[in-house]
């Protein structure tokens, strides 16, 4: 396990960049395939406004999917990951439609600690809604 | 309806071991359109000193699921899986979860409590290689919304902590 970003080299502060990520409906129906949550909420629109919400929501566990690939990606070796975390504060709602919805994730190092880790703050947001809560992943650098 | 209180504590070990195998952990990788080579390309991940591909961070959530699953479809429970939402989720790893492993899983129900009208339920999936040895432990708090005793039956749409 190899971290392709050295411990020496980062500080509290250090910031990973922006990526943005696109969900549209397609990519649910493919995640509920592929994760076993097939809760309608994620697919079927009479289902989603039955129970009070605006229209179809993506999986909160597609969303942390998307959110720590600006770690994974920074780091290189996804085994480097030591401790991922989130709430879940807004649903993502995806319209029936060609573009559907953005994920935008951007993170900054908050500290740094023992064993060569790092603890970095991710700030994720659909339609300028916040959608995670204090996103956090730990982990282990070069 | 409130979630049953007696069910705070019990276990639900997963029936059999879960086997990860390089096309689930392909398959996954390509539904949440990550295309981290480690995921799909044995000798890269190899190059990185993994036996194997490895699995996406939030993979091991698939085996939570399976012994979630268990858990919250008891109906003496008395939750109402319609009105669910995902409110917090967090993994902690020893390693990451790769091809050819064959993992155990047991979860446990570890919280259960009212919060602004809702039902709030947590539970805890250890998983472990066939030595015992942990690998990740993923902790999954759900939100039933509207679910508390005096509650109206629906609330403001809103995913998380309401």
């Amino acid at each position: 396990m190899t971290a392709a970003v050295r411990y020496d080299e980062v500080e509290a502060g250090t910031e990973l960049g922006e990526r943005t990520f696109p969900v549209r409906r397609v990519d649910l129906v493919r995640y509920a395939g592929a994760s076993g949550d097939f809760n309608p909420i994620h697919w079927n629109d009479r289902t989603a406004k039955a129970v009070g919400l605006p229209g179809v929501i993506a999986h909160g566990m597609f969303t942390m999917a998307e959110a720590v690939r600006l770690v994974t990606d920074w780091v290189g070796d996804p085994g480097a990951v030591v401790e991922y975390g989130t709430r879940f504060s807004a649903p993502v709602v995806v319209p029936d439609d060609d573009e559907g919805a953005e994920i935008t994730v951007s993170g900054v190092i908050k500290e740094k600690r023992g064993d060569n880790q790092v603890l970095v703050a991710l700030t994720v947001r659909s339609g300028g809604t916040r959608v995670l809560a204090r996103p956090t992943v730990v982990v282990r650098l070069a | 309806m409130a979630i049953n209180r007696a069910f705070l504590g019990r276990a639900y070990p997963a029936p059999e071991p879960y086997e990860v195998t390089r096309g689930k952990i392909r398959e996954f990788a390509e539904a949440v359109g990550d295309p981290n080579p480690l995921y799909s390309d044995p000798a890269t991940a190899r190059d990185e000193g993994h036996p194997d591909v490895v699995a996406p961070p939030t993979f091991p959530i698939v085996l939570g699921m399976a012994g979630a699953g268990r858990a919250v479809t008891d109906p003496e429970l008395g939750l109402d899986f319609s009105m669910v939402v995902h409110g917090e989720q967090r993994f902690r790893y020893t390693r990451p979860v790769r091809a050819g492993d064959v993992l155990d899983a047991v979860t446990r129900i570890t919280d259960i409590r009212s919060l602004a009208g809702n039902e709030l339920i947590t539970l805890e999936s250890e998983i472990t290689d066939p030595e015992g040895a942990h690998v990740v432990t993923a902790v999954n708090m759900l939100v039933v919304r509207g679910a508390a005793d005096g509650a109206g039956a629906t609330s403001e749409a809103k995913e998380g902590d309401a």
